[in-house]
């Protein structure tokens, strides 16, 4: 009798292995005090590493758990081990930053350890509870994290702000999942998608509709897909700067998997209704996201801008609805990890003797005063760009491959709208290349400015320089080769 | 196929030279960078004289080929050289030592990065015209973008900044609608293969589509009226270096890729456009030659004639006829050598007084005799004299375009006499006349250097006047089996349209 009493937990062990690592490092913070920094976000990544690993054996075959609220799949495992490298690196490269500032806690690699936690969750969710569940671990954990800098204005206002926002959009998703569950009559994403399956006939009820609407724009929020990105700007400028490196990838990698899962597991029948929804955030965010970051001048605004457009066109693959399609998105995210882990290793460098500095005309002359530096940022920049040979042409090569032939396959129904958004897109990209140029401008083209204090920390010169390599090493089949495999077996885990 | 990949070493061999040039140390760092970069360029431009000579020119089949996996998914990465790309490839390999030298004396700040953007540049030009591949080529035509962007951005002129965003975003524009159409080809033929591409026969209104889309890309690149407003600006901006590889090189690029993808991939779009491209090509001759007569800057001046150069080529390649497309490579080739020598010749003066303005000029022929010849040999080869390259290449292309159509003959034949005019108006302003302007009285002539760097121009330009076979041997298969192919392919869909 025990035995079926028991679920099964092996499926689980990575995120029970964090809970319980987290938990045993939060006592030793207690204990040794802020003193105890360093060693804890050690500890914090290691702990990361390990459960990586595991999650690495996991995923051959789909596994259902805990009452099947839990799956994990080749999908998941690609995602939870994106979302735990970004993790890994955001508390590497806090180390230094919090030391500099003299600001240690304790306690942020521990809410780090606690989101990421989240994150996984919510990439392994395979209902709507335990959607709830790792949704609201990592919000709160990020909100928190938003602020960790009490005494700062900007940052109390950044966590303020992204609460309130946040708690709105949680707001919209369970209203979402009850609608759902109300009218479905279970909150399984696999038995939802079974009775939509079987209702299709005289076609879904309204409320579903609405509730998936619904769910969808609270997970919209999540991954700031335009029109549910106002917080990006002002958090990731308020929130200290590895708090913004952080937010910038594994949040976003976790929703859009989770968006990415609800959208094809419980709604795939309704895939008319909303590829609709998808291909207008996706247009929306591109745009928008190119537009309005010319006018910046704060490097971690620009970079929200950034992530807003790059949200965008992750969605393009979404909005394909294929195979190939998932494919392009998980490419495109892997990619996007890596250039954004780098950029954020460069704006973390950028130290004046009085303390960081963050504006873009502070990167006068780096290409004189620190030509590693700038050669690395130029060429994350040029990748976010998406200029080939870098790899950030080989993400938009492959969602625009995805949304292509999508439309070349179907020449008649949604052909056309397909094909507007490549155009649109291509051409937003190159007006997003316009302000990511101005950054290499300012770098290479204008006359120093004052210096950079050297940078202290071996992690963040590393990061930097295997982030660039890796950018411009892209092309050869011996690295592209497994990340392009490894995102086929994603995507065919998800859709056949 | 399991020969020695010749093609890829004579691609990547610059950048073996940016490694050199990375490794340059110490108070002699920037002498020896210099020295390095001139070597490895000096040392591709032989090894790529073993494609010159082992070069098989009866068949038009592509030679030295290279075929690897890559992407998977049936993208390749695909190297060979037709008897139309082999002599791009030489023009660049030979344009790149002359480029090294231009900038010897005169770049002195961050000499290692001027060197390493070039190095760069030169692999990703050999690239494009070796690839048959169009993902390969792609990466090729774009990546130039970047360090062009650095060149003309730090080591420009006054208003670099503008100069060198204009380039980038203009070329960027283009090429990304070519993207697109390239991922339509794609799923239409299912393989990137260049070659397979070229006989695969796209769907007649889809090809018009295609066509439009690469069309955007090449036309800007050329650059053809009304989008080559991006050009003056980038030459006028550009160090001197930067300007004869835009002129010599680049600009061919949009020449090529109508001859590789635009006349055999999209045939029959191409017939149905023609008169597009004959309308853009008149304006372009006639106008930007009578723009370059308005010109105080001698860079603009020489930007101008460029545009109208181009639009000899372009005119010359929708011909269809053999007369006409060789007459339009010629023109290139010789264009790339020429155009490249009126830079160098506005740079060897610019360098001593430095500044552009035509009025700031005069007289020169009484101080500099050996500058004065060298720059009226070129602007005699610019006007098209007979006995230089260019003459072979626009008659060629005036007798092409004459069966075709006579009215375009007639106003191209017109832009001839204003290249004449404005070339000749310039060389008389700054070289004739008495010399009276105090400032330019201690102006030394040439020195060895830039002696050696005209040599080699004026020697390639008589022979391509005076034996043009040289040259033209290696293109006649090649150029004769685009026509067979592309008049095939014209009866094949007239057949489809039929049925």
């Amino acid at each position: 009798m025990t035995e079926t009493m028991l679920p099964n937990l092996a499926p689980a062990y990575g995120e029970i292995l964090m809970a319980i690592g987290a938990m045993a490092l939060l006592m030793l913070g207690v204990f040794r005090g802020n003193k105890s920094t360093g060693f804890v976000s050690l500890m914090a990544a290691a702990l990361m590493i390990v459960t990586l690993f595991i999650t690495v054996t996991w995923g051959e075959t789909a596994v259902y758990t805990f009452g099947d609220m839990f799956v994990v799949d080749r999908f998941t495992s690609f995602m939870k081990i994106l979302v735990l490298i970004a993790s890994a690196f955001a508390v590497l490269m806090s180390v230094q930053y919090f030391r500099d500032e003299q600001e240690e806690r304790f306690e942020y690699p521990i809410l780090i350890l606690l989101a990421t936690l989240g994150m996984m969750v919510m990439v392994s969710a395979n209902d709507l509870m335990s959607l709830y569940m790792g949704l609201e671990l990592q919000s709160l954990s990020l909100y928190v994290l938003a602020s960790i800098r009490r005494d700062s204005e900007l940052a109390t206002e950044a966590g303020l702000k992204y609460f309130v926002l946040g708690a709105l959009s949680s707001g919209m998703l369970l209203f979402g999942s009850s609608l759902i569950y109300g009218f479905v009559g279970s909150t399984n994403f696999t038995v939802i998608g079974a009775n939509l399956a079987h209702a299709s006939a005289h076609g879904p009820d309204i409320g579903v509709i609405v509730g998936m609407v619904l769910v969808l724009a609270g997970l919209a929020f999540k991954i700031s897909a335009v029109p549910f990105h106002m917080w990006t700007p002002d958090v990731y400028q308020g929130a200290p700067t590895p708090v913004t490196a952080f937010f910038a990838v594994a949040p976003k990698v976790a929703a859009l998997a989770l968006l990415v899962r609800v959208l094809y597991v419980p709604f795939g029948e309704l895939s008319e209704s909303w590829s609709q929804v998808i291909v207008f955030m996706s247009l929306a965010s591109m745009v928008l996201g190119s537009v309005a970051a010319v006018v910046q001048t704060n490097i971690k605004r620009l970079m929200a801008y950034s992530s807003i457009g790059h949200i965008g066109f992750a969605l393009v693959g979404l909005a394909a609805g294929s195979q190939e399609g998932i494919r392009g998105l998980v490419i495109y995210m892997t990619i996007y990890l890596v250039m954004n882990v780098g950029a954020f290793a460069c704006i973390l460098s950028m130290r004046r003797k009085n303390g960081m500095v963050e504006d873009i005309s502070d990167l006068s002359g780096l290409a004189q005063t620190r030509p590693g530096m700038a050669a690395a940022l130029a060429i994350f920049m040029l990748s976010l760009a998406g200029i080939p040979p870098l790899a950030g042409f080989w993400g938009k090569w492959y969602v625009f491959k995805a949304v292509i032939a999508t439309a070349v396959a179907d020449p008649m129904a949604t052909n056309y709208g397909l094909i507007a958004l490549a155009v649109i897109g291509v051409i937003a990209s190159v007006v997003g290349a316009y302000y990511y140029l101005n950054v290499v401008k300012v770098m290479y083209f204008n006359e120093p400015e004052g210096e950079f204090v050297p940078q202290k920390s071996f992690n963040m010169t590393a990061i930097m320089g295997v982030g660039a390599a890796l950018l411009i090493l892209f092309l050869l089949p011996q690295i592209n080769a497994p990340v392009l495999e490894y995102a086929r077996m994603a995507a065919a885990a998800l859709i056949s | 196929m399991e020969h020695f990949p010749i093609l890829s070493i004579i691609t990547f061999l610059p950048l073996l030279g940016v490694v050199f040039v990375l490794l340059t140390k110490g108070e002699n760092a920037d002498r020896n960078a210099r020295n390095a970069a001139l070597w490895v360029t000096v040392f591709t431009f032989f090894a790529s004289l073993i494609l010159w000579f082992s070069f098989d020119k009866t068949t038009a089949d592509f030679q030295f080929v290279e075929k690897t996996s890559w992407l998977g998914d049936n993208i390749n990465y695909h190297m060979g050289i037709d008897g139309i790309s082999i002599l791009f490839v030489m023009l660049t390999t030979f344009i790149m030592p002359i480029v090294i030298l231009t900038g010897w004396d005169v770049i002195k700040d961050r000499v290692k990065e001027y060197l390493i953007a070039f190095l760069i540049l030169e692999t990703l030009m050999i690239g494009v015209f070796c690839s048959l591949d169009i993902v390969l080529f792609y990466l090729f035509f774009e990546g130039g973008l970047i360090p062009m962007f650095l060149i003309i951005g730090v080591w420009g002129g006054a208003r670099r900044v503008y100069a060198s965003y204009k380039l980038f975003l203009y070329t960027l524009l283009g090429s990304v609608l070519m993207l697109l159409a390239m991922l339509y080809m794609y799923f239409q033929a299912g393989t990137t293969d260049i070659p397979t591409l070229m006989q695969y026969g796209f769907d007649t209104n889809a090809q018009v589509w295609l066509f439009l889309a690469f069309f955007a890309s090449f036309a800007v690149k050329m650059p053809m009226w009304p989008v080559h407003t991006w050009l003056p600006d980038a030459h006028v901006q550009a160090p001197t270096a930067g300007s004869v590889i835009l002129a010599g090189i680049l600009l061919k690029m949009g020449g090529y890729g109508f001859l590789r993808f635009s006349l055999p991939m999209f045939p029959v779009a191409s017939v149905e456009l023609a008169w597009l491209i004959y309308t853009l090509s008149v304006i372009a001759i006639i106008y930007t030659s009578l723009v370059a007569l308005m010109q105080q800057d001698m860079k603009k001046l020489i930007a101008y004639s460029s545009v109208a150069h181009m639009g000899f080529v372009t005119l010359g390649i929708f011909t269809f006829n053999s007369q006409g497309i060789e007459g339009a490579i010629m023109v290139m080739l010789a264009h790339g050598l020429v155009a490249s020598a009126l830079f160098l010749c506005v740079g060897v003066i610019y360098d001593r007084l430095h500044t552009r303005d035509i009025e700031r000029y005069g007289g020169l022929v009484n101080i500099m005799p050996k500058y004065a010849l060298t720059f009226m040999f070129f602007v005699m080869a610019s006007v098209g004299l007979p006995g230089t390259g260019n003459f072979v290449g626009e008659i060629l292309v005036l007798i092409g375009l004459f069966k075709v159509s006579i009215w375009a003959t007639f106003f191209a034949a017109t832009g001839l006499i204003l290249g004449a005019a404005y070339m000749l108006w310039l060389y008389r302003k700054v070289v004739f006349g008495e010399l009276v302007k105090q400032d330019l009285k201690n102006m030394l002539d040439m020195s060895k250097r830039e002696i050696l760097i005209f040599a080699p121009l004026v020697f390639f330009t008589i022979w391509m006047g005076i034996y043009p076979s040289t040259f033209m041997d290696f293109m006649h298969v090649s150029v004769e089996n685009l026509i067979t192919n592309h008049q095939a392919a014209l009866i094949a869909a007239a057949e489809t349209a039929v049925h």
